[in-house]
């Protein structure tokens, strides 16, 4: 069975239907703190989209606006192609189809599962109703609970409940507020594979807001990473992982070292030597940081070498290495759970072959050479050789 | 109407509810403060009024003399308070004897018991006809000197004896359960019980006992019936007399501002007793402190102590009110069967219950405003709803009555002959008025609470479903919250069919409750047939102190509670 997503009466966009959710020019304080500032996000109909970053970051902001439940300072918010906040307007929550998942599954108690689900339901006739509330049941897999109350369920049923009940009016969009971390972490994956398995068959657009990594990387079509209020880079998770448009996705959204390092005619030195290439650099002279993901590190025992093994974490079916350099920083090494140098080891630490790292200048990523790194050209300041 | 508070401090940890804010819905907003607005007025008016009317008339006379009696008999209520409630409170906490857990429990009741009736009782039996002095004359001639009675420290003993339970039941909440954390941490880092008791319970139990007098000396302000009984003129008897005496709605006025700032001056002193300090719980569930066991002679003697406060605040009046009851329909069959019995009672269950009705309607319709609006203006306002709770009786009538006499003028000069007329002055509309804005604080604690209880995350679900508030009220908030509002509709239902300056001050010609027949026929000493009238409004008032009861010990044994 599957559900068609209701589309927008405005007139399609260019790749046919309009985006679910757009954010343009979104800001929103509250007295002194920032909540989201000048927010820019369009989210494709279909999609599934994370939205991660640390607590006081704004996604909850950010859910709360396209929710109805905050009016924006400034900027536009279209559902489905229609203004739902803007300047003059502002659409209340019980009119934006859309839907909420939260934490806590807020099921009404006093209801039994098939009177939740179809509270939101109340404009169909009472065999509609019926008949829909059936539908978005079977979808979750709970029809044969439709007259239990919610206490009677677990916490992982709840949850579907939950989410059959937003999808049950046919929203434009379902907002996940945390909506797995209540769970035990056993059941979390679970849960979790069970609710993306049902917004794609139900082609339900979805934002889901988490301060997971793993998660937001495993269910999302895409990544939003946000800090401070603003989108820090929205993109596929393995471009957010693999080339962090920060220093700080690059921390946050995984485990990452920092090593300063220095570009000469495209080769990409450091402190543990020669890094790897850098294609299109190869008339430039620059110096940068580079980011070392510990899965990219290598060891090897070499007793000439300045670096030492300073801690050793075991974690299962990988060790985690701690490597302190000459110049005193510190770099991490994860090694298979068979491999294993005690502290005090000097190690040799190279960059696994195949890897090109991201560069960082200053807290953000760069691709190209950054101006006025040209060998051709005179810089003002002479470049500094070391 | 003060229990509530009693029992909203000493029960639910105060916990906000995150709200819509910022979403705004202008409607629910405009009516959270016009709420606000038509419980304010009235009290506002008198302000208004009184200062503005300042030198126009001269001031009644023996002003002083009010002022000194209200000052010596709100703090000598306020010290008996402290005296029995607190002592006994710590009786109960720190010392084991015979029949303690019962006692616990038993010192409340004489919240049941208005002062108004426990004043009479006393009265009919320590008065110069009553049979102690009878007996006194009888054994040591008729010339014997016994103090006068019907005095200022008769007025205060009674009025400690009714109020205590105030004191009592915030003082042992401190001492049993807030500070039960804090007492064990103290003894782990080496005080000893003395010490502990000192150093930590003690300071811990002073916003307590703060709130606790500030309570009874509210309450003793707000009395202008009991203190007639026993001759003292206090400010408020004041405001009444004049009014009831010379119409002279100025220097009604004038004196009512004089009952508020009492009341201001009650509330500032709870504050800088209380301090910095607040109600919350310290340091989380601890073992607390450990009673020890009173032996003996010491033992019955606590007992004894107990069975006192008891007795002389709650057994011995019910049951005077009972023998005289009894020995009235003994002696006139008739006696049960006086058609006016009905007609008073029917008059006070309508008024409980029209005035519950509001009272609850509006807090479930402020409740709900503020939970869709949110914002800091909507809170205040609503918070503002509640503020009739500390506002004396006699400030209330004043200002209900001007505030009606503004209206009359107002429909008068917009061309409306007669005003508001009899509508408002000659039925109950006034008492009804004065009532919604005296125990809608009761009321929206209670609603409020279990508007607390909904997670906000609801009411956004709810909304996200696309129900629209009125759908949200009647299908998710009203039957969540429906605990709070039975509590309410019992809590000031049984409030106002205990008040009395209220109706006494606004009711219309021929218009007669229970309370106040009590009043009339004890002001005239004719104590049998007040009884029966005093038993109904005392047996109607046990219900919310059992509940009080079933809350306190429902608080002292977490986890065993019912769900």
């Amino acid at each position: 069975m599957t559900i068609r997503v209701a589309r927008g009466k405005h007139p399609a966009g260019t790749d046919g239907a309009p985006a679910a959710l757009v954010f343009e020019g979104v800001s929103k304080n509250y007295g002194s703190a920032v909540g989201v500032d000048t927010l820019e996000l369009s989210v494709p109909a279909g999609e599934l989209v994370t939205v991660i970053g640390p607590s006081g970051c704004g996604k909850s902001t950010t859910l709360r606006l396209a929710a109805g439940l905050e009016r924006p300072d400034k900027g536009t918010i279209r559902v489905a192609g229609d203004v739902v906040a803007d300047k003059r307007r502002f659409v209340e929550p019980e009119r934006r189809r859309v839907g909420l998942v939260f934490q806590d599954y807020a099921l009404f108690p006093h209801m039994t599962v098939a009177q939740n689900v179809e509270f939101g339901l109340d404009r169909l006739s009472r065999g509609e109703r019926k008949a829909r509330a059936g539908e978005v049941l079977d979808l979750v897999r709970l029809a044969h609970f439709a007259g239990r109350y919610p206490h009677e369920l677990s916490g992982g049923e709840q949850q579907r409940v939950a989410l059959a009940r937003a999808l049950a009016p046919r929203p434009a969009v379902v907002l996940l507020d945390e909506p797995f971390s209540s769970l035990d972490e056993s059941l979390r994956a679970q849960v979790r594979r069970d609710t993306v398995a049902t917004l794609r068959e139900a082609g339900t657009t979805g934002v889901l807001v988490t301060h997971d990594q793993t998660e937001a990387l495993s269910v999302g079509t895409r990544v939003v990473v946000m800090r401070g209020g603003v989108i820090e880079q929205a993109d596929t998770p393995e471009k957010v992982f693999e080339q962090p448009a920060t220093r700080f996705v690059a921390s946050f959204m995984g485990d990452a070292d920092f090593l300063p390092a220095h570009v000469h005619r495209a080769l990409l030195t450091c402190e543990i030597g020669v890094v790897s290439t850098v294609p299109g650099w190869a008339n430039s002279e620059a110096d940068v940081d580079v980011v070392l993901r510990p899965h990219e590190v290598a060891l090897r025992p070499d007793p000439d070498s300045p670096a030492r093994v300073s801690a050793v974490e075991y974690h299962g079916a990988f060790v985690l290495h701690y490597v302190r350099l000459a110049s005193g920083r510190t770099v991490r090494s994860w090694q298979p759970h068979t491999v294993r140098h005690p502290v005090g080891t000097a190690v040799a630490v190279t960059v696994a072959a195949g890897t090109t790292p991201t560069l960082l200048l200053g807290d953000h990523a760069i691709t190209s050479p950054p101006p006025g790194s040209s060998l051709h050209q005179r810089s003002p300041e002479p470049v500094q050789l070391s | 109407m003060t229990e509530t508070a009693v029992l909203a401090e000493a029960g639910t940890p105060k916990r906000r509810p995150r709200r819509t804010a910022g979403a705004g819905r202008p409607a629910w907003s405009a009516l959270v403060v016009l709420v606000a607005v038509v419980v304010a007025t009235p009290v506002f008016a008198v302000v208004v009024d009184g200062l503005g009317s300042v030198g126009d008339t001269a001031p009644p006379r023996g002003l002083s003399g009010m002022v000194l009696t209200t000052l010596l008999l709100m703090l000598g209520v306020a010290a008996g308070s402290l005296l029995v409630g607190g002592g006994l409170a710590w009786l109960v906490t720190a010392y084991r004897f015979p029949l303690r857990n019962v006692f616990a429990w038993l010192l409340v009741l004489p919240l049941a018991v208005p002062a108004y009736i426990l004043g009479f009782v006393f009265l009919s039996v320590f008065d110069v006809s009553g049979p102690v002095q009878t007996a006194l004359r009888a054994v040591l001639g008729t010339d014997v000197w016994v103090p006068d009675v019907r005095s200022l420290p008769g007025a205060v003993l009674v009025m400690s004896l009714s109020l205590y339970p105030y004191v009592y039941l915030l003082a042992r909440t401190a001492l049993s359960e807030h500070a039960s954390g804090t007492y064990d941490a103290a003894r782990t880092l080496g005080a000893g019980r003395g010490r502990a008791l000192r150093r930590v319970l003690l300071p811990l139990a002073r916003p307590s006992l703060a709130a606790g007098m500030a309570l009874v000396m509210m309450e003793t302000l707000t009395d202008f019936a009991t203190v007639q009984y026993f001759n003292v003129q206090t400010v408020s008897v004041g405001v009444y007399l004049v009014w009831k005496g010379t119409f002279n709605f100025h220097a009604a006025t004038q004196l009512a501002v004089l009952v508020l700032l009492f009341a201001v001056a009650v509330l500032a002193g709870e504050r800088v007793l209380r301090g910095r300090a607040r109600y919350h719980r310290q340091g989380g569930r601890g073992q607390g402190l450990q009673p020890t066991t009173l032996h003996g002679g010491r033992g019955w003697a606590a007992a004894a102590l107990c069975t006192a406060a008891v007795s002389t605040g709650f057994l011995i009046p019910v049951l005077q009110l009972l023998g005289w009851a009894v020995g009235g329909a003994v002696k006139n069959p008739g006696f049960l069967a006086d058609p006016r019995f009905g007609e008073y009672i029917l008059n006070t269950l309508l008024v409980a219950a029209v005035t519950a009705a509001a009272c609850v309607f509006l807090s479930v319709a402020v409740a709900h405003g503020v939970r869709l609006s949110g914002g800091r203006f909507v809170s205040s306002a609503a918070q503002l709803t509640t503020f009739g709770y500390a506002v004396p009786g006699a400030v209330v009538g004043i200002g209900v009555l001007i505030s009606f006499a503004a209206l009359d003028d107002a429909l008068e000069a917009a061309g409306v002959p007669g005003g508001t007329g009899l509508l408002v002055t000659g039925s109950v509309l006034g008492i009804l008025y004065a009532y919604v804005i005296r125990f809608l604080a009761p009321a929206y604690q209670a609603v409020d609470a279990s508007f607390a209880k909904i997670p906000a995350t609801l009411t956004f679900s709810a909304l996200s479903l696309g129900a629209g508030p009125r759908r949200i009220l009647a299908r998710v908030h009203v039957p969540l919250a429906r605990s709070g509002i039975a509590v309410a509709l019992m809590l000031v239902a049984i409030d106002a069919v205990k008040e009395l300056p209220i109706v006494l001050l606004l009711r219309p010609f021929g218009f007669t409750t229970a309370s106040v027949w009590v009043y009339e026929l004890a002001r005239e000493n004719f104590w049998e047939k007040a009884s029966l009238p005093a038993l109904v409004i005392v047996a109607a008032a046990v219900l919310p102190v059992l509940v009080l009861v079933r809350q306190a010990r429902r608080n002292e044994t977490p986890g065993k509670a019912p769900a």
